[in-house]
C-alpha cells in the first residue's frame, strides 16, 4: 500500500507543479449520499479536530439528525467540549449547542503562534480536494516546532494530529533543474518511518469519510438543495407549455 | 359585475386607478415587432422585486454587526427555514441584475434606443445602473468575508487617491481608519434603505419616460408616426395583454436559468459567492489575490492598467469613472440617420462587435493577477472602449446606412 501512495504521488510531475505555481492536488470525490462515511468523517471530525479547531456554526443536533444518529450517539460518543463562551470555567455541550471549543484564542496563539480557524465553512473557502490531499500530506521536519512539515500547507502551524493513524513518514526530495539552470528542490513522494494503526489505503479511506464530513458540514443544505432543485426545475418546465400555448393564442390575431 | 363597476367608479372619481392601468398597460401601445432582446426590461424589474422580498427577509436574521455578521449569515444558512434558499436568491438575484441589465444595456446600443427623443429614458437607465453597482457593492460587504471586507478597502481607497481632500474623504465614508464596524453599520443602512429608496424611483423615472415617449423597437421607427382614425398606432399592440403573456415566457424560460443556479451551482464556480469569503474578515491578513466580483472587474481592469501618475492612482480612477460618465453622453455621440443596427453600415457592426468583445475581455482581465502582458492587454482593450465613444461623432458619421422603412418589420 505504501508503493501505491508513492507511485501516485511520483505521477505528478514535478516540473508540472512549479509550472502550475502551486501544489497537486488529488480529488477527493465527494459523496454527500453516503450516511456511513459522513458519520464515521463525523466521528474523525469530533474525535481529533474539534479539541481545538470549533466548528462553532455547527449544532450537534443537527448533524444528528442529518446524518442518522440519534442524539443519545451524538452526546455519548461527539461531546468532549465544554463550552467556554458563556462561562470563564465552562459548561458542559448541550447537545442543541453549537460545536464550540474549549481552546480559549490567548492560549492557541501561544501554543502554535497563531489562532485556530473556525472549520464550519473550511471546505467551502478551501475546497474538498485541497483538504483531502492536505490531509495527507504531513512529512518529518525537524526544523518545525512540532516536527512535521506539510507539502499542501507550507510551515503550517499545525501538528500531525493524525499520526497515530497514518504513522508518521518522510519525504523523498528530488533536486531538479529548470531551463535556467536554477536548482530546485522538490518533494516527489513519501516514505513511512512510523507505521500508524491504518495502511495507507485505510488512511486514505478515513481522510475521504472526513473530508466528506467537513463538505456536509459546509453547507448542510446541499442535503436536500439538490432534491428541491430538480422539483422546481420540472415545475418550471410544465409550466412552459402552458404560458408558451397562452402567448401563442392571444398573439393569433397579431400580424 | 355592475356591484364591481360601481366600485371601480367610486375609486376613480377619488383616484386614478383605470386611468393609470390604461395609460400604463391595457392602452399603452407598444410596437408589435419586440424580438428576444426585448425580454430583459421586464426581467429587470422581476429581479429589482426579488431582491427587494429575499432582502426584507434576510434583514430579519442578519446582524450588521463585525464581531456577528458572519455568523449570522451561516446562521441564515443552517438554522433558519429555508434561509438558504432565501440567501442564494438573493446572492444570485444580485449577478442575475447584472446579466441582465447588461443585455438590457447592449440591445439599447444595438438598436438605438438611447437616440432622440429618449435621451432621458437612457439617463435614468444609465443613473440606475450606478445605483445599482453602489447597491451591489454595499451588498458584499454585509457577509464580512475577506472579501467582502478586501473588496471595500481596495474600493474606498479608490476616494483616497483623490487629490488633496481624498485622505479625509475616504474616513468620512468609512467612519473610520480603515474598513470596520462603523463602515459595516453604515453599508447596511446604504444597501437596505438609502440606495433601494434611490433605484425605486429612478427605476419609476425610466419607466414613465418610457411610456411617454413610447418605446423603441429592433427596426428603430417611431411607430406614432403611423397611426390609424383612432391615433393608434398602426404598428402598436396594447402592452396587456399582448407583452404581459409573452414575458410570462419570457419570466418562466428565466426562471429555469435562475434556479438552475440557485438550486445545482450557487456560488458558480466562485464566480458569484467568491469561494474567499467563506473566511471570516480578517483585517491583519491580507488576501494574495482580491478580485471583485465578475460584474466590476471591466472597470478593474481599466483602473489597473493605469499606472500611477506623481505617485498617485488617481489618473486610474479618473478612467475608471470616466468609462462610466462617457456613457451619459451617448445619445449625443451617435450621429448616423439611423437608429437600428439592421439599417447601419458595416463600420458601426463592426465597432459595435469590437466594443461588446473589449467589455467580456477587460472582465475576463479584471479576475486574473496583473502580469505585465495581460496588463498591456487591459490597456489596449481600455482604449478600444474609449475609442468606441470617441469616435462615434466621425465614424457614424462617414458610415453607410440601408433606407429604413415605413412600417415596423415582422
Amino acid at each position: 500500500m505504501k508503493i501505491k501512495i508513492v507511485t501516485l504521488l511520483m505521477m505528478m510531475v514535478p516540473a508540472l507543479a512549479i509550472a502550475s505555481g502551486g501544489v497537486h492536488l488529488d480529488k477527493a470525490d465527494v459523496d454527500l449520499d453516503n450516511k456511513e462515511s459522513l458519520q464515521r468523517g463525523a466521528q474523525l471530525f469530533t474525535n481529533y479536530c474539534l479539541s481545538c479547531h470549533s466548528a462553532g456554526y455547527m449544532r450537534y443536533n443537527r448533524m444528528a439528525q442529518d446524518l442518522g444518529l440519534s442524539e443519545k450517539q451524538v452526546e455519548k460518543n461527539m461531546m468532549f467540549v465544554a463550552d467556554f463562551s458563556k462561562l470563564e470555567e465552562g459548561e458542559p455541550g448541550k447537545v442543541g449547542g453549537l460545536m464550540k471549543v474549549a481552546l480559549r484564542t490567548a492560549d492557541a496563539k501561544q501554543m502554535f503562534g497563531t489562532k485556530v480557524p473556525d472549520l464550519t465553512v473550511v471546505s467551502r473557502s478551501r475546497g474538498a480536494d485541497w483538504l483531502y490531499t492536505y490531509l495527507r500530506t504531513f512529512y518529518l521536519d525537524e526544523s518545525r516546532p512540532f516536527g512535521v512539515n506539510n507539502t499542501t500547507f507550507k510551515d503550517v502551524g499545525m501538528p500531525h494530529v493524525l499520526w497515530e493513524l497514518e504513522g508518521l513518514k518522510k519525504a523523498v526530495k528530488e533536486t531538479i533543474k529548470d531551463h535556467d539552470g536554477n536548482e530546485t528542490t522538490v518533494i516527489t513522494g513519501y516514505e513511512t518511518v512510523v507505521a500508524g494503526k491504518m495502511s495507507a489505503a485505510e488512511y486514505d479511506d478515513a481522510i475521504h469519510d472526513m473530508v466528506n464530513f467537513m463538505v456536509y458540514m459546509g453547507e448542510p443544505a446541499q442535503l436536500v438543495r439538490y432534491k428541491w432543485g430538480v422539483i422546481v426545475l420540472i415545475f418550471l418546465l410544465i409550466l412552459f407549455i402552458p404560458a408558451y400555448a397562452l402567448k401563442k393564442e392571444y398573439w393569433k390575431d397579431v400580424h | 359585475m355592475n356591484k364591481l363597476q360601481a366600485l371601480m367608479g367610486w375609486v376613480d372619481a377619488r383616484f386614478p386607478a383605470t386611468k393609470m392601468w390604461e395609460e400604463h398597460l391595457s392602452k399603452y401601445y407598444a410596437p408589435k415587432n419586440f424580438n428576444f432582446w426585448y425580454f430583459f426590461g421586464s426581467l429587470a424589474l422581476l429581479i429589482l422585486v426579488l431582491q427587494i422580498v429575499t432582502g426584507i427577509v434576510l434583514t430579519m436574521n442578519y446582524k450588521p454587526d463585525a464581531t456577528l455578521a458572519f455568523a449570522s449569515v451561516e446562521y441564515i444558512m443552517r438554522d433558519v427555514d429555508m434561509g438558504w434558499f432565501i440567501r442564494y436568491m438573493h446572492s444570485t438575484g444580485a449577478s442575475a441584475f447584472f446579466i441582465v441589465v447588461y443585455l438590457h444595456m447592449f440591445r439599447g446600443l444595438m438598436y438605438g434606443s438611447f437616440r432622440n427623443p429618449r435621451e432621458l429614458l437612457w439617463i435614468f437607465g444609465v443613473l440606475i445602473y450606478v445605483a445599482l453597482m453602489a447597491e451591489a457593492f454595499m451588498g458584499y460587504l454585509l457577509p464580512w468575508g475577506q472579501m467582502s471586507y478586501w473588496g471595500a478597502q481596495v474600493i474606498v481607497n479608490l476616494f483616497a487617491a483623490v487629490p488633496f481632500v481624498g485622505e479625509e474623504l475616504s474616513i468620512w465614508i468609512r467612519g473610520d481608519f480603515v474598513i470596520s464596524d462603523a463602515t459595516l453599520n453604515r453599508f447596511f443602512a446604504f444597501h437596505v434603505i438609502a440606495v433601494p429608496l434611490v433605484l425605486l424611483g429612478l427605476v419609476v423615472a425610466h419607466i414613465l419616460a418610457l411610456h411617454e415617449v413610447g418605446s423603441n423597437n429592433p427596426d428603430g421607427i417611431e411607430i406614432k408616426k403611423n397611426k390609424d382614425e383612432n391615433g393608434i398606432p398602426k404598428d402598436g399592440i396594447p402592452f396587456h395583454p399582448y407583452y404581459t403573456v409573452k414575458d410570462i415566457v419570457g419570466v418562466v424560460v428565466f426562471l429555469i436559468f435562475f434556479f438552475a443556479i440557485v438550486f445545482f451551482a450557487p456560488e458558480m464556480g466562485g464566480y458569484f459567492i467568491e469561494h474567499a469569503n467563506f473566511e471570516p474578515a480578517d483585517p491583519l491578513k491580507t488576501p494574495e489575490h482580491i478580485a471583485p466580483v465578475w460584474y466590476f472587474t471591466p472597470f478593474y481592469a481599466m483602473l489597473r492598467a493605469v499606472p500611477p501618475m506623481f505617485g498617485s492612482q488617481f489618473p486610474g480612477v479618473v478612467v475608471m469613472g470616466g468609462a462610466i460618465v462617457v456613457m451619459f453622453f451617448l445619445p449625443w455621440l451617435d450621429r448616423s440617420p439611423v437608429k437600428s443596427v439592421r439599417y447601419r453600415g458595416p463600420i458601426f457592426k463592426a465597432a459595435l462587435a469590437i466594443f461588446a468583445i473589449s467589455f467580456v475581455v477587460l472582465g475576463y482581465l479584471g479576475v486574473q493577477p496583473a502580469t505585465p502582458f495581460l496588463t498591456l492587454m487591459a490597456q489596449i482593450f481600455t482604449t478600444i472602449y474609449f475609442l468606441f465613444f470617441f469616435l462615434m461623432p466621425w465614424y457614424t458619421k462617414i458610415d453607410t446606412t440601408k433606407p429604413v422603412p415605413e412600417r415596423v418589420t415582422s
